[in-house]
């Protein structure tokens, strides 16, 4: 069984990865390294990822969010977050990673916030 | 519930294991009452000791064991996590709070630890290897 699933849909020159599931140490953290990856690859330099369907989050999967947003950066693009959950807000918070991800509720503000 | 209780459980270095000793630890927060996002933290605490044993520890060596140890007395949940390492110090981390390590993709396991459960110490266990005890009460 897979930890997590990653769909990929596009709005304008903006690519949403709908994740549900678990971002976890093993399985979980490489898919999402590698989808990210993948899309860098192909030249798709903005990126939105959708949180809201993620139930657990580990030491590990925050640390791939991490390793998503500064390979994003380096590669000149840019990774921003959709629909957090209380306790993905709360694990960015504590670990002051707030300040450093731009967060949206609402998919049509994050999109244009690539404008 | 008798006074204190005590359920252990052995695994090997496998992170797909990591979920049986999760559904324990809910199992034995539930009995303690906890609600269900401190059970949620207090489980996050845990997998990240039982991870931390795994791979820092143990060094992914599937046969070397991880042992955890739940005690359960009214209000107040302790455990124990073993792996067969040499140790570490856990004085000399990295703060994973500094800026400049704030983009580090790892070194917020023992962080969350300490976060979320109100005490966590490290010893030498006699036979080898590192425990890390860990405690949380129940706010009343």
């Amino acid at each position: 069984m897979s930890q997590l699933s990653i769909k990929d849909r596009e709005v304008g020159d903006v690519t949403i990865l709908d994740l549900s599931g678990k971002i976890t140490i093993g399985e979980g953290s490489v898919q999402l390294r590698e989808a990210v990856r993948r899309l860098l690859d192909d030249g798709k330099k903005k990126i939105l990822l959708n949180l809201g369907e993620v139930a657990y989050v580990d030491s590990s999967g925050i640390g791939e969010l991490v390793s998503s947003y500064t390979t994003t950066n380096n590669n000149g693009g840019h990774l921003k977050l959709l629909n957090l959950t209380k306790k993905i807000q709360d694990l960015l918070m504590i670990t002051k990673l707030l300040t450093v991800f731009e967060t949206f509720d609402s998919e049509a503000s994050a999109l244009d916030s690539f404008k | 519930m008798a006074m204190t209780e005590t359920f252990e459980l052995s695994i090997n270095s496998k992170f797909e294991f990591v979920d049986k000793v999760s559904s324990m630890t809910k199992v034995m927060a539930d009995r303690i009452t906890f609600d269900e996002d401190t059970t949620g933290w207090i489980d996050l605490a845990v997998r990240e000791a039982v991870i931390n044993a795994i791979k820092h520890g143990n060094k992914s060596l599937e046969a070397k064991k991880v042992d955890v140890k739940f005690i359960v007395e009214p209000g107040l949940l302790t455990v124990f996590v073993r792996d067969r390492g040499e140790g570490f110090d856990p004085t000399q981390l990295p703060d994973p709070l500094d800026p400049e390590n704030l983009l580090n993709p790892a070194g917020r396991g023992i962080f969350f630890m300490r976060t979320f459960m109100d005490e966590v110490e490290y010893s030498t266990h006699p036979d080898g290897g590192i425990v890390v005890r860990m405690a949380k009460r129940l706010k009343v």
